[in-house]
């Protein structure tokens, strides 16, 4: 199986072909179920690929074929699998089936429903793709594909002009950090003259710490990360890009997509360990967003808007963890959140299927008596995001802030408050959805229905993988994570070099564990009071807001902020060059040529009087002319 | 033949290059003051024929035959030009009951 791992990619690609090219005689619905089953496919090709690999198969690289070779620039198409982009294939194509699977049902009235799955298809084939990618080249053009798939399916429903506008934003906020991943793709390129990982990272790992080149590099490879991962500055996009259908959501902007730029910096993990400064630069860039996110998350009023928010703060939170050299816990945090974010977006869709599309939580509750199986289910979620033990967010949010405390104690200490600010949030929300009464109009009241068995599966197994998913590599005893074990031979030169193999006494880490859960429930028991028992509903829209909670609920102003320094001055510059520069200057050039050819055109005819003997005479005149000339010079 | 062509030079150059400029000025002459179509015609053959003598003295001159081959070829250029001249001429003089060129002045702005 290691030798045809190639395939692996082929079976989405082969889906999005079949839904794309339009057979006409296939029933429109099979399309769902094809999408599913390539998806199957790759997912049980994976399952052999990790086995193999966890049976102790070593890292593999093919070249599939030179795609550029001029001169000494040579550039193949290589795919890489080692224990890295094997779990990264088993959570894309293990929760992409879950979410395929949702699909169908969430997707079944709709007139899209074929464009849809070819483009989820599309979007699993170009994530494998990123993921596998043997070289820097290969991994940004998974990065630019999964950004098209991302555009695509944002403004999936394209007759809406917001959603257009979300798709638009976040395709060009990618393009503006794509820009950084490029120019470190080109730094790289002239530093190591390859953009192979294997030759990159064994040249690299002989550099000394803190090499500049280095810093440069990391530093514009973590610009592309921002941009894919909706971290500061280029945070805007991912809230926005809600306006996609739910499961999109859940898959790509939770999943999937967006933990990309973790994926990388991961897996770029030599070159970040060798510069220091990036390092700070990562966990700082990341505990600001986490913290920013959560706070933004605290206040609003869509419940996509705030699962949106939250996992903006939970990447924040893996940067954090890459920041401090804890490649291994921000993967496996990356793996947990990722079931424990699909399960509550999928949740979060079953809410919005029955009340007819209303996303307002001020219009929800009293939800737990209408739809019992999305209730039990989205409470694991949020025990499991919250960190609750034995839930499997506890353990990898805990790993992660465990090592955090063992480089800064502030760090950790902002941490602390987004773990608390993240139970608080979405014990928020949850509690206003299914406590209570529910507080919407009539007319959605009536329709609320508990959804059909094909989404309810997926969001089981969700339940399932996000309450003990994270168990299991324990098996060896609670402080021997087999999932820090299996990546350990891609991040084996990291952790040497870092020399963080230190970790804290198992006292320090229970304490710190207890005052971190401690202060989780606290916060809980405080939203249970003010939202259940004191049935406090958020302020209407038009409510005046003060201070702070008008500046968390209004995102601080982020987008107006965007618009008045980058929007604003770009438009007016295009509007100078436009109505000065081209309409005044150019256009005047280029039309006043072709005005003085037409009027000297309308003087000169005139000689043309159609009297043959003046042809005649002027052709001797002309011809004795040029004879004469001729003769004088 | 022989004998023409050995009793040439006996006559200097620079009388049959005046001659030929004299013949070909009179065939300008008359392309510029006739209004007579069919005169003008006449004329651009005399000019032709100007420039065929030229070329055959100077061939003689030069001993090199390639200047009489070209008179060949002028004779039949200007013989297939007269015939399609002449058919214009006719068709004008249809249209116009005239071969007067300067009824021809349609063809302007």
């Amino acid at each position: 199986m290691m030798n045809l791992f190639w395939v692996i990619p082929l079976f989405p690609l082969l889906g999005f072909l079949i839904s794309a090219i339009n057979f006409r005689h296939f029933p429109v619905r099979t399309n769902g179920w094809i999408a599913s089953s390539m998806v199957f496919i790759s997912f049980i090709l994976s399952l052999f690929v990790f086995f193999d690999l966890a049976g102790g198969a070593s890292a593999q690289t093919i070249i599939l074929f030179d795609w550029i070779k001029t001169g000494t620039l040579n550039l193949p198409v290589e795919l890489l699998i080692d224990t890295l982009s094997s779990v990264m294939l088993l959570i894309i194509t293990g929760v992409g089936l879950l979410i395929h699977i949702y699909s169908i049902g969430y997707m079944r009235d709709d007139d899209g429903y074929r464009r849809y799955f070819s483009c989820m298809n599309l979007f699993i084939f170009f994530m494998l793709i990123l993921v596998m990618g043997g070289s820097y080249l290969v991994m940004f053009i998974g990065w630019e594909g999964v950004g098209l798939c991302s555009y695509l399916l944002i403004g999936f429903w394209n007759r809406k002009h917001e959603n257009n506008d979300a798709a638009r934003k976040a395709f060009i906020m990618n393009r503006i950090g794509d820009l950084g991943f490029l120019l470190g793709m080109f730094l790289i390129y002239y530093t190591f003259g390859s953009l192979s990982f294997n030759v990159i990272f064994s040249k690299a790992a002989l550099m000394l710490p803190g090499t500049a080149v280095l810093t440069i590099i990391t530093l514009l490879l973590f610009v592309g990360a921002t941009g894919k991962s909706a971290q500061i500055p280029l945070l805007t996009w991912l809230p926005d890009a809600m306006a996609g259908p739910t499961p999109v959501s859940a898959l790509i902007h939770a999943a999937t997509m967006v933990t990309a730029g973790v994926y990388m910096v991961a897996r770029s993990n030599i070159l970040y360990s060798l510069s220091p400064l990036s390092m700070s630069v990562v966990a700082i860039v990341g505990v600001l967003t986490a913290l920013l996110a959560a706070v933004i998350a605290l206040f609003q009023n869509d419940i996509k808007k705030v699962l949106a928010y939250s996992t903006i703060s939970q990447l924040g939170l893996m940067f954090l963890g890459l920041g401090v050299g804890a490649f291994a816990g921000s993967m496996f945090h990356l793996m947990t959140h990722a079931f424990f974010k699909a399960l509550l977006f999928l949740a979060a869709g079953n809410i919005i299927h029955s009340l007819s599309g209303e996303q307002d939580i001020r219009y929800m509750g009293g939800l737990q008596k209408r739809l019992p199986w999305t209730f039990l289910i989205f409470f694991t979620g949020a025990l499991s995001i919250s960190g609750i033990p034995p839930f499997s967010g506890f353990f990898s949010k805990d790993e992660i802030l465990a090592a955090v405390f063992s480089k800064s104690p502030v760090l950790w200490g902002l941490g602390i408050i987004v773990s608390v600010m993240t139970a608080s949030y979405i014990f928020r929300l949850f509690w206003l959805t299914f406590k209570g009464t529910l507080r919407g109009t009539k007319m959605n009241t009536d329709s609320i229905h508990e959804s059909p068995m094909v989404m309810l599966i997926p969001l089981l197994v969700f339940g399932v993988l996000s309450a003990f998913g994270a168990l299991p590599l324990f098996i060896q005893g609670i402080d021997r994570n087999s999932l820090t074990t299996f990546l350990n031979p891609v991040f084996k030169n990291s952790n040497e070099i870092l020399q963080n193999i230190s970790p804290v006494s198992s006292n320090t880490k229970y304490f710190l564990m207890a005052v971190t859960l401690s202060l989780i429930v606290l916060s809980i028991f405080v939203t249970y009071t003010i939202f259940v028992k004191n049935k406090h509903t958020p302020a209407e829209e038009n409510i005046l807001r003060k201070g702070f909670i008008k500046l968390a609920y209004n995102k601080f102003y982020l987008d107006e902020l965007y618009d008045t320094i980058i929007v604003k001055p770009v438009n007016q510059l295009s509007g100078f060059f436009r109505d000065t520069v081209d309409l005044k200057i150019f256009d005047k050039i280029v039309e006043s040529t072709g005005r003085l050819v037409m009027y000297s055109g309308s003087k000169i005819r005139l000689l043309q009087t159609g009297n043959v003997g003046f042809y005649l005479f002027a052709m001797v005149i002309s011809i004795i002319l040029v004879l004469f000339f001729n003769l004088i010079k | 033949m022989q004998n023409i062509t050995g009793t040439l030079p006996i006559i200097p150059i620079q009388h049959y290059v005046l001659f030929c400029t004299l013949m070909f000025v009179i065939g300008v002459a008359g392309v510029l003051i006739k209004r007579n179509a069919l005169v003008i015609f006449m004329s651009i053959e005399i000019m032709l024929n100007s420039i065929n003598l030229l070329l055959v003295a100077f061939s003689v001159y030069h001993n090199d035959p390639a200047g009489q081959i070209f008179v060949f070829f002028v004779m039949i250029v200007a013989a297939a030009e007269v015939a399609v001249g002449l058919a214009l001429v006719v068709m004008v003089y249809r249209h116009t009951h005239s071969i007067d060129i300067d009824f021809l002045n349609k063809l302007k702005w």
